[in-house]
């Protein structure tokens, strides 16, 4: 970055300031600490000078947005064009109880819509499945078929808004039944616009929400992948998610590691196929968390970008820039939202969101005050929402791309995470690939570690958390109104399914599911009979459960 | 002989951070800790317990599904006779359900701020309170 001149003036005046400067104010006030460290642990030095960037060089690892290595950016005007879509997850209850909660929030002004399943079906199961009981509806919202698919997105346009559902062992069903409630209301496919996260790599390492084996898994994520790319134009596929392995208490170089490793497996599985990289790659998308390390995390949002660069170019020999390009939604960090003074997380929650917006978000979810008590209430997620759009219209920091390129820090930060990342991947290689890294636990142990890690060090008070470790008020903790259960949601969901039941064909069912069991048994697309069967009315849970004898189930070694 | 603790964990529920820091900071701390993993329904919790002959189950839940689950894990101990292993948990449990899991016989719930001293303070009174009167040695101290 600076000319060889100018890096020894620097160096040598350094040393001047450090003698002169430095030292005799430091022997009259001392530093408050020995050492500080991000989040992740590492160490930041006092003051970093162009020659800790003097390894950068711009052009070919900074650039320009909109073009590879995309260090400043996926898109050339970013936000000067239009800001990152503003898209607050929301789930509760029935469908209906969702939807009410999506038209409050499109009111309000937010641009995209994402959705949260309950556990139930996360994990495949039916609402009236006995493992289902007390979590109908309680953390997301209850989809058992396509009848609750039609009533989530009542009302509104699919082909206007994009639409993110966060689903993953059972990803393939429910993207079959979103496709099939468009359908039924006489959308055209080619023009929807959504994300699927279907990321079951990161559910192994880290979010833990399974049904069948990872290769059996992994060909289902193949299959949609190839399904979309054919028939989705403007869909994502895949969202390769780093959030959970953070939220799990990973460093910031494990999260885009171990993410972009998954990335790695799912384009070597499509690759198989003999499909070309090129028609596939630039519907790949990924997600992030933005945690409260602030410079840190402008770092790792442009590293992201640019290892994914690096490697689709040299690993996979992607000719299109857009199979270059990395293009992520990020949520601001669960984790760091306290459940003392909770209103202390809107200035959490505002600094997370300040980071990915000058990491170069897509789109941003921002957790509400309530994160760490409940699902968020209707209040706290319009605070959540006003805050990006405060980002957005009052800060300023949308006038200009990638802000905080040519920071001596930032970029040295960029550039550590980048090589931390592919440290990461030589380690994968060595150990016999994502797979085998996954059944014997690397990732998981790795996580675990680090975890344990920040927990000491917060007990040590290392890494203090206001309101809780430190300033902590004893005098009472102050409440907030949280988001309301609503106990009679489950009992109308399992109306629902009743009903459902009661109207369809039972042959057609039986014929559907026959037709799954043999595709799964052959190397076909799993996903044209799987929108049969939802056409059909057959649920969630029947296709999973139709599938377990022929794929087997997963058990983790459990480890800690 | 150490205080031994099952960590569990419930439901469908996949956050497991938390219950991993614990079993750890227990083992660290000279506790015997014996984890589930995940997914467990309450009868192979209460089974488990039964069959490692625990002293404690420390619970951990954030699914918002605690008041299936500790009713039922309650139900199936009184159902074994098995009356002297004490039942805690943690996660993200609302403070107006606390005095409602206590009410069922849980003898403590930590929320997410509790240190390890917390954790350790806090299991060796339900143990001497309300667990097997057995001989101990060696309290046990967190580790530096």
């Amino acid at each position: 970055m600076a000319i060889q001149l100018e890096r020894d003036d620097v160096d040598q005046a350094k040393g001047e300031w450090e003698q002169l400067t430095l030292l005799p104010f430091m022997e009259r006030r001392p530093e408050r600490r020995s050492s500080f460290r991000t989040l992740s642990g590492t160490e930041l030095q006092r003051l970093y000078t162009p020659t800790d960037v003097a390894d950068v060089d711009y052009l070919a690892t900074i650039g320009f947005p909109g073009q590879p290595p995309y260090t400043r950016g996926p898109y050339a005007t970013m936000y000067r064009a239009q800001p990152w879509t503003m898209r607050q997850i929301a789930g509760f209850g029935t469908a209906d109880d969702t939807n009410a909660r999506f038209r409050f929030l499109i009111a309000q002004g937010q641009t995209g819509i994402s959705t949260d399943f309950d556990m139930p079906t996360l994990m495949g199961c039916d609402s009236d499945d006995p493992r289902s009981e007390g979590e109908v509806g309680r953390e997301g919202v209850a989809i058992d078929s396509v009848d609750d698919m039609l009533d989530l997105y009542r009302d509104i346009d699919l082909e206007k808004i994009s639409v993110s559902m966060t689903i993953n062992p059972s990803a393939w069903i429910l993207l079959a039944m979103y496709l099939v409630a468009a359908e039924e209301r006489g959308f055209d496919w080619k023009k929807l616009s959504g994300t699927i996260q279907n990321d079951i790599v990161k559910e192994y390492i880290s979010q833990k929400e399974w049904v069948y084996p990872p290769k059996p898994a992994i060909r289902l994520v193949r299959d949609t992948i190839v399904f979309s790319t054919r028939n989705l134009p403007h869909y994502n596929p895949v969202n390769i998610s780093g959030y959970h392995t953070r939220e799990a208490g990973s460093t910031a170089i494990q999260e885009v590691a171990f993410t972009l490793a998954g990335g790695i497996g799912y384009v070597e599985e499509v690759l198989k196929l003999g499909i070309d990289v090129d028609s596939f790659a630039p519907r790949l998308s990924f997600f992030f968390v933005s945690q409260i390390d602030f410079l840190e995390e402008v770092a790792k949002f442009r590293a992201a970008r640019r290892v994914w660069a690096k490697v689709m170019r040299d690993r996979f020999g992607a000719k299109k820039a857009e199979s270059q390009r990395l293009r992520f939604h990020t949520q601001t960090a669960g984790a760091s939202c306290t459940a003392r003074e909770p209103l202390n997380n809107i200035a959490r929650t505002a600094i997370e969101a300040l980071a990915a917006v000058l990491g170069g978000t897509q789109s941003l979810h921002t957790n509400g005050y309530d994160e760490a008590l409940s699902i968020p209430s209707e209040p706290a997620m319009k605070i959540a929402l006003r805050t990006q759009q405060i980002i957005a219209e009052e800060s300023g920091v949308a006038g200009t791309i990638d802000p905080l390129a040519g920071s001596y820090a930032v970029e040295r930060l960029t550039s550590d995470i980048e090589a931390g990342c592919f440290a990461y991947f030589e380690e994968v290689e060595k150990r016999g690939g994502l797979v085998r890294c996954i059944e014997e636990n690397f990732f998981q142990q790795e996580i675990a570690d680090a975890a344990y890690d920040l927990y000491q060090r917060k007990e040590r008070h290392e890494w203090e958390l206001v309101g809780v470790t430190k300033y902590r008020d004893d005098t009472g903790n102050p409440k907030v109104e949280l988001h309301h259960v609503d106990e009679a949601a489950s009992e109308r969901q399992l109306k629902r399914l009743r009903a459902t039941k009661a109207r369809r064909n039972e042959n057609k069912v039986k014929a559907a599911l026959a037709e799954i069991a043999r595709v799964a048994q052959t190397d076909e697309n799993i996903m044209p009979a799987t929108l049969e069967a939802v056409r059909a009315r057959v649920t969630g849970g029947e296709i999973v459960n139709m599938l377990k004898p022929i794929f087997g189930t997963y058990v983790e070694k459990p480890i800690f | 002989m150490p205080i031994k603790v099952l960590v569990a964990k419930p439901g469908l529920d996949g956050h497991d951070r938390g219950a991993k820091i614990v079993a750890r900071a227990l083992r660290d701390a000279g506790m015997e800790v014996v984890y589930t993993g995940l997914h467990q329904t309450p009868e192979m919790i209460v089974t488990a317990a039964v069959q490692e002959d625990v002293d404690v189950i420390g619970v951990s839940i954030l699914s918002g599904a605690h008041m299936t689950v500790f009713p039922r894990i309650m139900k199936l101990l009184e159902e074994r006779g098995v009356d002297d292993i004490c039942v805690i948990g943690g996660g993200v449990i609302q403070e107006n359900d606390v005095p409602k899991l206590k009410v069922l016989g849980v003898r403590e719930i930590f929320d997410a701020d509790a240190t390890t001293q917390n954790l350790i303070d806090g299991i060796e009174r339900v143990v001497a309170e309300f667990g097997r009167a057995r001989k101990r040695t060696g309290a046990a101290t967190p580790a530096s």
